[in-house]
């Protein structure tokens, strides 16, 4: 475009009779100099769009790359004798840490065993992996939870079963591994808890502190190095120092494994601290879901009640 | 209409609970036949169920055999007849003293340890680790003690029998003054009398040996029910183990009196 403006034969130094034809010529090819500018500003206008083309580009592009959703509860409803869940949906997405949080007795700890299959919603899907898990046999569960790691209020380690192998249960129960290497996984899962294997590995359950014994629950639900961990209550029991070790656990686990945790806690100061998003069940239904900030800018009564000014 | 209410609940709950037991067993006893095979647990509960037992196995046979032979030989003096304590002996012991005493013996000391360890398994969440890390608990829990026990029971019996005879034995020598040779030879008079299955094993091994393999079953799967159903914390583990020892007792003795019956139907002199 640029050379076939230059191209142009009236662009020359004119004279003579047909001068002011020319200057009236020239008139207009002064004209054509500010259409030259006005190419480069058109030029300057593509590149423009094209460069906001390409940020809509990629702003589109992050928004699909928006991590994929581990966990997916749909409409989830459960009732025994009374009514426990009511339309639950939450999503926890690829390294996210979910804390969920509500009053004693609201069911929270329905929803670890609602993902972990150990019960099927009435109503409802819940999905690992975009797969609804609701219709699997017992046994098709069985392979879903060898994927999934689970820390029990209690930390629930076999008493007859020293740390190490209790450790290397999941290890031995499924994979092929040699003994050397479940040594060697459950010495690298105890050392990522802060623990010292030397110390601990021939220490039978009962010589623990109630802190150790949460660290080597977490260690054991790592072993297999599952892709989801649940906690059920990874806080309670414990004093505020040993509460803190397990809560930078939990962050460290996000951050250095971008493993997608749901933790069922009372502590919300842990939760605060850990979550990425918060859900508040209340009454049989998730009256909250969003991130720690969101949840303390709540005006909500409810939730300015049981934050109870925190 | 709330006293209708109540019953109807509570044979809900048996019901249930029933099938729950149905369910239990017949899984343990398919998974014997179900990779993967836990052969560790289950040597460790023949070891737990076995060997652990033998002590008391021992001690009540001997000393029932030796009262045995005391109560008969009064008893039979008033005939003449005490030549024949050797008789009474085993045919109580082999058929049903042996099993019966041995089962009553396991239900107590390895029925209530069962349902104890489960039962503290269920409530501080061990099952539903189990659970969690994709390990089925009846074939991890269940199965290898049904094994042990199917194994063990007919074992002590064999022993318990033994120690029975050798019991009447003692008080045939040194209360009765029977020669020992007479004393065994009328315990195998009893035994070849009895009639031989497939014309080689004596009916009363059939009987013997049949009847603790049934309540080996009976014991290990009672305790197992009872230990996976605790609730309530450490006071229904209490509730559980005693349920155990009630249930099978009760259960051993009605169930004995129903295979003496069709046993001596199939297997006539």
């Amino acid at each position: 475009m640029s050379k076939d403006l230059s191209d142009d034969p009236t662009d020359g130094p004119t004279d003579g009779p047909i001068d002011d034809e020319r200057r009236a010529t020239d008139r207009r090819t002064s004209d054509r100099v500010p259409d030259e500018v006005h190419a480069e500003r058109v030029r300057a206008a593509i590149r423009k769009e094209i460069r906001a083309d390409e940020r809509a580009d990629a702003a589109t592009t992050t928004a699909t790359a928006e991590p994929k959703a581990v966990i997916e509860l749909n409409d989830v409803s459960l009732a025994f004798d009374r009514p426990i869940l009511e339309n639950v949906s939450f999503t926890a997405r690829e390294g996210e840490t979910i804390a969920v949080v509500g009053e004693s007795g609201t069911g929270k700890s329905t929803i670890l065993k609602l993902i972990l299959r150990l019960l099927v919603a009435d109503k409802g899907q819940v999905c690992i992996d975009g797969r609804d898990i609701s219709g699997l046999s017992f046994n098709e569960a069985l392979e879903i939870r060898q994927h999934v790691g689970m820390v029990f209020q209690g930390a629930a380690l076999f008493d007859s079963l020293t740390v190490f192998e209790n450790v290397a249960y999941p290890l031995r129960e499924h994979t092929d591994l040699e003994e050397d290497q479940i040594v060697e996984r459950a010495r690298q899962k105890l050392e990522f808890v802060d623990l010292d294997p030397d110390q601990i590995m021939t220490l039978s359950p009962a010589e623990l502190s109630g802190g150790m014994k949460k660290r080597v629950g977490v260690a054991r639900g790592l072993a297999a190095n599952p892709q989801i961990m649940l906690y059920d209550e990874p806080t309670s029991g414990l004093d505020p120092l040993t509460t803190g070790t397990i809560t930078n656990l939990i962050m460290k686990l996000q951050h250095e494994l971008s493993v997608t945790s749901v933790v069922v806690t009372h502590d919300i100061r842990s939760a605060f601290r850990m979550a990425s998003k918060i859900a508040l069940l209340h009454d049989r239904h998730i009256s909250f879901l969003g991130t720690p900030e969101e949840m303390s800018a709540s005006e909500d009564e409810y939730i300015k009640t049981f934050l109870g000014g925190f | 209409m709330a006293i209708l209410q109540r019953l109807n609940a509570a044979a809900k709950d048996k019901i249930f609970s029933l099938q729950e037991a149905f369910f239990l067993a017949w899984n343990a006893i398919r998974f014997i036949f179900v990779r993967p095979f836990y052969r560790e647990d289950m040597i460790q509960q023949m070891d737990a169920i076995g060997v652990q037992s033998l002590g008391i196995v021992v001690l009540t046979g001997f000393f029932t055999g030796m009262v045995l032979a005391l109560q008969s030989a009064v008893q039979m003096a008033r005939f003449g007849a005490t030549t024949y304590v050797g008789s009474l002996v085993s045919a109580s012991m082999i058929r049903e003293l042996g099993p019966v005493l041995a089962g009553l013996m396991v239900a107590g000391r390895v029925g209530s340890g069962i349902a104890a360890q489960l039962g503290s398994m269920r409530v501080t969440e061990q099952i539903d680790a189990l659970n969690v890390m994709g390990t089925d608990p009846i074939k991890k829990l269940v199965t290898p003690r049904l094994v042990a026990a199917l194994i063990m029971l007919p074992l002590l019996t064999v022993i318990n029998d033994v120690a029975g005879m050798f019991g009447g034995s003692v008080i045939a020598k040194f209360y009765i003054k029977l020669p020992t040779s007479v004393y065994w030879g009328t315990v195998w008079d009893q035994i070849s009398s009895g009639g031989f299955l497939f014309r080689i094993v004596p009916n009363d091994f059939v009987h013997g040996l049949f009847k603790p393999f049934v309540f080996g079953g009976i014991i290990a799967l009672t305790a197992c029910h009872f230990g996976l159903r605790t609730t309530g914390g450490t006071e229904g583990v209490g509730v559980a183990t005693t349920r155990t020892v009630v249930t099978s007792s009760i259960l051993i003795l009605v169930v004995d009196y129903f295979i003496t019956q069709v046993l001596l139907a199939l297997l006539p002199r």
